[in-house]
């Protein structure tokens, strides 16, 4: 009897936490879907009485939104692509070759993801500035290449060890070379958990900041974390467009986070993503 | 030794029985070179250079005019000499440890707590919880600044609005970045709240491997559960523990964008944590060399916690890798 009402008390207490934990998220997207009256109430509307599409219509209407949502998947999609190529080779190494050197690589892999980018970004600048590519997609491309590879080449190792050797092994003596093998029975069956790592580079490269901030100075060649400052001017802030264009710039990611975070979770703590 | 290991000696001597050609075992030898050069290259290129760099510049006088110029004048150790006796500095080193000590052991004690109701909750609940704080996990952290930033909007905040509807007092119109401790205070929560999902859930799945039995017999020993926590499950936790505590501490340490997008990329110098103090004095005044010094200090401290950090994961993953 006891241990059902303490289970009842620890129930609604992780009920209190979850209210309180999600108000703020439900609190942006209900703004983002109020008409503008219902957002500068000096009693706020908890409850919207009437949605209306306006606040997304005018934050997809700000200047130079497509421009960088076009910029974001550009960046972002070229780092994926060429990164996920590059972790799954260095991470097949780790994973099925004892090689001297091997050792170094993988403390390396880790130690490299502790370096704060935050304190990099003066020479990159720098760096960058010297050779002409400030401002340029390609010097942002670069910098998130190397910011995904470890963490991608983390995971990867952790898929590929999870295939057991035998089945290459059995292909191999049915006469197929190594590559053969790796190619046709490994790679399939690692398939799911490089899509999932894909997508888990792709939302870190996305909600990126400091390095795009700084390298990329044009409006036209910004991406949407960096044009959501676009809302606010010195006449103050729009907050309905501000809510509508976090919600915008969120969506995507959340979506996908929600599809590949329990691939990941494993190897979480053994890189510095916060999600 | 583990899986792995064994698989893959398994593999070196089913290749031996070919034993080709000398060409092909030294192709063999350097096929696992060939895969990890081009992602080292990539990673010494773009963050090892650049860490070099940065100590480089540290030692230099890098204005605004050897911007233009693209080569600094070295001047040995002077900008670590003058950061190190700038009282200004000294006070962003204190806040960025005060702020890192509160916001890590927030986040840490909050997640722990999570994580033990995880276990004991029922199951629905426990889906709810996780769920929701997922959800918290997924949204990225400029929108995340955004809406707090609204929350706490001084005019039509909700926040303010339930402060003084739930009679703590008259908060009508309070702007909270006028006093740098309830300005942190805004900072801490959403720092806390954006690390509480990861820091949870990874703990939850790290007390789900505690084996039952064990708690069982000593429960049955007449443990009280605060003696079964910290006699039979930190121990077992703690490799984990260490680890989520350095990460924390790292990211802590390093906050820049909260800061940054809450106060409209124009914080007060009362606001300077030492990531967005080596910001402002590279990018705002144009000091870099003073700049990269202060950074140079960033990384110095934060390697120390790194080494805490890379040291238990290894530990952790050793028997894969050996």
């Amino acid at each position: 009897m006891r241990r059902t009402a303490t289970r009842v008390f620890l129930d609604g207490i992780a009920i209190l936490i979850v209210l309180v934990m999600l108000f703020p998220i439900y609190w942006m997207v209900s703004t983002a879907l109020k008409p503008g009256k219902q957002i500068l109430s000096l009693t706020p509307v908890f409850v919207p009485t009437q949605l209306t599409f306006d606040n997304f219509q005018s934050a997809i209407h700000v200047p130079f939104f497509w421009n960088d949502v076009v910029n974001s998947l550009i960046i972002v999609g070229t780092t994926v692509v060429v990164s996920i190529v590059l972790a799954f080779l260095a991470a097949a190494a780790v994973a099925r070759f004892g090689f001297r050197g091997r050792a170094a690589f993988v403390v390396m892999v880790i130690a490299v993801q502790m370096v704060p980018l935050n304190a990099l970004v003066i020479p990159i600048y720098l760096l960058l500035d010297r050779v002409g590519q400030v401002d340029s997609l390609i010097g942002v491309i670069a910098y998130y290449m190397a910011v995904v590879l470890p963490f991608m080449i983390w995971t990867l190792r952790g898929f590929v060890t999870n295939v057991p050797v035998d089945l290459e092994e059995a292909a191999m003596i049915d006469g197929a070379t190594r590559v053969g093998a790796f190619m046709r029975i490994v790679f399939p069956l690692v398939a799911p958990g490089l899509v999932a790592t894909a997508i888990f580079g792709f939302i870190q490269a996305w909600n990126e900041y400091i390095i795009a901030y700084v390298l990329l100075s044009t409006s036209s060649k910004q991406t949407l974390t960096i044009w959501l400052a676009s809302f606010t001017t010195q006449h103050g802030t729009d907050w309905g467009g501000l809510m509508a264009g976090a919600t915008l710039t969120a969506l995507p990611v959340v979506v996908l986070f929600l599809i590949v975070q329990r691939y990941v979770q494993g190897s979480l703590t053994a890189g510095a993503v916060k999600g | 030794m583990g899986v792995a290991g064994d698989a893959r000696q398994s593999v070196s001597s089913g290749l031996d029985l070919e034993a080709g050609p000398r060409r092909q075992a030294f192709a063999r030898k350097a096929l696992p070179y060939a895969l990890i050069a081009p992602a080292s290259i990539v990673i010494v290129a773009v963050l090892g250079y650049p860490l070099v760099n940065l100590v480089w510049i540290s030692t230099q006088r890098y204005g605004f005019r050897e911007l233009i110029q693209h080569q600094g004048v070295y001047i040995g150790l002077q900008n670590f000499a003058t950061i190190l006796t700038d009282p200004q500095f000294l006070y962003v080193i204190r806040t960025s440890l005060l702020f890192t000590a509160v916001n890590v052991g927030l986040s840490m004690l909050l997640a722990t707590l999570i994580a033990l109701l995880l276990e004991r909750v029922s199951r629905p609940v426990r889906i709810l919880l996780s769920a929701g704080l997922v959800f918290v996990w997924a949204t990225p952290v400029i929108p995340a600044v955004n809406l707090w930033q609204w929350m706490f909007d001084y005019e039509f905040g909700v926040v303010n609005w339930l402060l003084t509807h739930v009679g703590a007092g008259d908060y009508i119109h309070h702007n909270w970045f006028e006093n740098p401790v309830q300005g942190f205070a805004v900072i801490t929560i959403i720092v806390v709240w954006g690390a509480i999902p990861f820091l949870a859930l990874t703990l939850y799945a790290g007390l789900t491997q505690v084996p039952r039995e064990l708690v069982e017999a000593a429960e049955i020993d007449g443990a009280r559960p605060w003696q079964v926590f910290t006699n039979v499950t930190l121990p077992i936790v703690r490799p984990l523990f260490i680890i989520l505590f350095s990460l924390s501490t790292i990211w802590d340490f390093g906050v820049f964008n909260q800061v940054w997008v809450l106060l409209n990329q124009r914080p007060n110098k009362d606001y300077f944590l030492i990531a967005v103090y080596s910001f402002q004095e590279s990018f705002r005044v144009s000091k870099y060399g003073l700049g990269a010094a202060s950074a140079v200090v960033m990384v110095a401290i934060l390697a120390v916690v790194s080494i805490f950090y890379i040291r238990e994961t290894i530990r952790l993953t050793s028997e894969e890798l050996r």
